[in-house]
């Protein structure tokens, strides 16, 4: 009896210990298919017609997604902050409110989450049929490396798309702000801009947006390319990986954003 | 897709970007107005500051002229001192006036500068304002408020 119990905690803790090796075998072929990844980068500037090419896919076609919810945003927080602040007497702070939260947060964190489902899901969905219809083993047969030709390309056009398409969503976003608050509620023109100006630094808050949206960049893009490239070859496996890559990036993107944000802000 | 017309739609694509980044610094932040060209330093001690911070606006006559460069304790004379940066296009006379104001009843806090206009000779690089005026704090002022009025009290009940 005392040894039939010892067994079934053995396969508890052997099922523990297995799950826990699996991760970290995953965790350790991500971290060298990111190596991988940047080693055979000088190849993607190289052969600049394929990033461009991927430029298109990733940053153009979410053009449109990312502008009209940046605009929605906008003019909802500028709805929601009049309300607010003319409690308190302070409607024309309306500007620095929408400016800020956009420039600083939702801008770069919206935009990754869009960006996520809308790129990122691609991104996988294409390397991971890429791999299941055989197209990366018959490169490496004509002895073309898959990361440099396929992989490589996408990373750099995802990192260059994410920063631009957040800079886009947030002044398109201040623009919805803008015309809610201005036309619509009849906040005065003068207040809300100079109000805005005054307290929005270019160095806190301006770049420290841009650096974040750099860094959702590179790991969204970087969890796409890796759950495409990971993804067993069957229809199930690339379905799976679609799923990951979405529930991944979102994850990873809210924590790195509470980690930088802490360390930019200093109060 | 043709090659030139995914070109030019990334084109677009990376412009707009740019341009989004420059409006955002131009019309959204402070580039414009951070950048006053040259500067001259002046300080000024307060017994107290109230809620001023570094950053804030040097104001005078509702014109920005300046900025807070930064505040620190004089362990000495136990004053706040505070830096102002002041744009060079004004100058101000050495018996300029120093305050503390609030913008609205619980706005920010700026400096105002008030010029009596009695001496000629102006402020220069590293020079001290003489005359300042303390922030307003508003549990200070309650609190002398109810001491006049306990002080009055007696004096009405005695008529």
């Amino acid at each position: 009896m005392f040894s039939g119990l010892l067994t079934k905690v053995a396969k508890v803790l052997r099922g523990v210990g297995h799950k826990l090796v699996d991760q970290l075998w995953r965790f350790g072929g991500a971290v060298r298919f990111s190596g991988y990844v940047l080693l055979y980068s000088g190849e993607s500037f190289r052969r600049l017609h394929l990033t461009i090419r991927e430029i298109y896919f990733t940053g153009v076609m979410s053009l449109i997604i990312i502008l009209v919810s940046a605009f929605f945003v906008g003019m909802v927080l500028a709805l929601q902050g009049y309300n607010t602040l003319q409690k308190y007497g302070s409607s024309e702070a309306i500007g620095v409110l929408v400016a800020l939260s956009l420039v600083r947060e939702l801008g770069p964190v919206v935009t990754a989450l869009l960006f996520a489902g809308r790129a990122g899901t691609a991104i996988t969905a294409e390397i991971g049929l890429m791999k299941a219809t055989e197209q990366l083993s018959a490169m490496e047969m004509m002895a073309v490396s898959p990361i440099a030709r396929v992989v490589a390309p996408r990373f750099w056009a995802g990192v260059i798309s994410m920063p631009l398409l957040a800079a886009l969503f947030s002044m398109v976003g201040v623009l919805g702000g803008y015309l809610v608050a201005v036309p619509l509620i009849g906040v005065d023109n003068g207040a809300f801009w100079s109000q805005m100006q005054a307290n929005v630094d270019f160095r806190e808050d301006i770049v420290n947006g841009v650096i974040k949206s750099v860094v959702f960049g590179v790991a969204c893009t970087m969890i796409a390319l890796f759950e495409g490239f990971d993804a067993p070859p069957t229809a199930e496996g690339v379905s799976r990986a679609t799923t990951r890559t979405v529930v991944n990036s979102s994850l990873a993107v809210l924590a790195l954003d509470f980690i930088m944000t802490s360390f930019m802000i200093n109060p | 897709m043709e090659r030139t017309t995914i070109d030019l739609w990334v084109g677009i694509f990376a412009a707009a970007g740019m341009a989004a980044i420059l409006g955002l610094a131009m019309k959204v932040g402070n580039l414009t107005s951070s950048s006053v060209g040259e500067t001259y330093t002046v300080t000024a001690a307060f017994e107290n500051i109230g809620g001023l911070k570094a950053r804030a606006p040097v104001k005078s006559a509702g014109v920005v002229v300046g900025r807070v460069d930064g505040i620190r304790f004089d362990s000495k004379t136990f004053e706040a001192v505070v830096t102002l940066k002041l744009d060079k296009r004004y100058p101000f006379p050495t018996d300029t006036e120093a305050n503390i104001y609030t913008a609205g009843l619980l706005g920010e806090q700026y400096v105002g500068l008030e010029i009596a206009g009695l001496e000629d000779s102006n402020l220069k690089e590293g020079d001290k304002i003489k005359r300042t005026q303390d922030a307003v704090v508003l549990e200070k002022m309650i609190s002398q408020f109810l001491y006049s009025k306990a002080a009055e009290t007696p004096t009405d009940e005695s008529k």
